[in-house]
């Protein structure tokens, strides 16, 4: 498992002051993520793929691509993190979820010819130093969140994932009244607590 | 952020994150979370989702020299999907894509009541509405789903009061009159996912407004 590769070693901002908080660092992700926008850093551009393509090929895959055009897929979504990196928050985004959605993105993209719809981007204040409180909460939202989701049983994780796969109409999520969603919906609402106050400040 | 009351239900922010809803639709959920810091952070939960998904889906090994070609492929520019568009007046950035950059063209329905059809295709339609106050919102026919959200002004129904932000979901069971409230003009972006009736749609239109 590449998490437990130790994180790239450099100059990175992260490094020379890794934020803790009741002794837990950040995940070797999101480090290498800052690592690859802050630095510009290929190895940790290389480490990210190492974890993540792999897995990427998997859920694309599953979502109906043939073998070949779920590379092309994993290649696109990989430079796009590489040239999109300076939007890359953590405070509001773990690098998962942010890939999650540039994959979603790209195969909406890819099927209707066209750009999907996006919300505007929130203005992000320059001078705003780092919160590792709110980082490391967070990741431990979405460690919790992967626990949950490797607990349930796996019919109820099939239409967890069919629902984030994009094999299920809104309506059809709706119909799975309690069962999979209700099991993590109090994840997802604690998540949401932390979101709001974060996000109450910004303007788009 | 304008505090908004009226929020997207959390099936269709799911469905929304995971691309798998009607683009007219989309439209308007990318339009709501531009106006509405809660559902903004409730679609970052979402995403979060989709992303504990995506870690957790089992690895299948990629082609070897992918890697290395991807690597090697760093400094090449790529043609990167465009910034979404910001803010004009009233309108959010999503509202200004779907405009294409242009200013709306009201078409009149009668009654002081206008439209402009920024889409339409078999999977639904988008449109503008316009309507002065205290006039009723023409009913434009749904036959399925509808979606209606307030860029400016405030409707009032049956089922209560609808400000800049909020979306009223609406399908065939619900039969309601929504009412422009006095003061500014209300405009709206409604979309359905019932194709439309064209031929049909000026009759329907006037219809409840000769009821008032």
């Amino acid at each position: 498992m590449s998490t437990l590769d130790p994180p790239p070693t450099g100059p990175a901002a992260f490094e020379a002051d890794t934020p803790t908080s009741r002794g837990r660092a950040l995940s070797v992700e999101t480090q290498w993520m800052l690592a690859v926008r802050d630095q510009r850093d290929r190895q940790a551009f290389a480490s990210l793929f190492d974890h993540f393509a792999p897995r990427l090929k998997g859920f694309v895959i599953r979502s109906g691509l043939p073998a070949a055009q779920a590379e092309e897929v994993v290649q696109d979504v990989m430079l796009t993190l590489w040239h999109k990196a300076a939007q890359f928050d953590p405070h509001r985004a773990q690098v998962s979820a942010w890939i999650y959605q540039i994959a979603r993105n790209r195969q909406i993209d890819l099927m209707r010819r066209g750009n999907r719809p996006v919300p505007e981007e929130l203005a992000e204040d320059p001078e705003a130093e780092p919160d590792a409180s709110q980082i490391l909460a967070l990741e431990q939202e979405a460690q919790h969140l992967k626990s949950a989701l490797r607990r349930l049983k796996d019919e109820q994780r099939d239409v967890i994932e069919k629902a984030y796969l994009g094999e299920l109409s809104h309506q059809q999520i709706s119909d799975q009244t309690g069962l999979p969603l209700g099991t993590i919906k109090s994840r997802i609402r604690l998540g949401l607590n932390r979101l709001r106050h974060e996000l109450k400040d910004l303007k788009p | 952020m304008s505090v908004t009351h009226h929020h997207i239900p959390d099936s269709m922010l799911a469905a929304y994150a995971a691309g798998n809803l009607p683009h007219a639709f989309s439209v308007v959920v990318a339009t709501h979370v531009s106006m509405c810091a809660i559902s903004r952070a409730a679609l970052g939960a979402h995403q979060a989702v989709g992303g504990a998904v995506l870690e957790t889906q089992d690895a299948v090994p990629v082609s070897e020299g992918l890697k290395c070609d991807l690597l090697a492929r760093l400094d090449d520019p790529i043609d990167l999907p465009a910034a979404p568009a910001p803010r004009d007046g009233i309108y959010p950035g999503p509202v200004v894509e779907a405009l294409k950059g242009r200013a709306p063209k009201w078409k009149r329905l009668g009654m002081g009541v206008c439209q402009d059809i920024l889409f339409a295709d078999k999977e639904g339609s988008l449109r503008l509405l316009y309507i002065p106050p205290e006039q009723a919102v023409p009913d434009h026919g749904h036959n399925g789903l509808e979606m209606t959200l307030v860029l400016q002004g405030s409707f009032s129904d049956e089922t209560g009061q609808f400000g800049v932000g909020d979306v009223e979901i609406a399908d065939e069971s619900l039969e309601h009159t929504p009412i422009a409230d006095p003061g500014e003009p209300c405009i709206c972006l409604a979309a359905t996912d019932a194709p439309l009736r064209f031929r049909a749609l000026t009759p329907r239109l006037l219809q409840p407004l000769f009821r008032i």
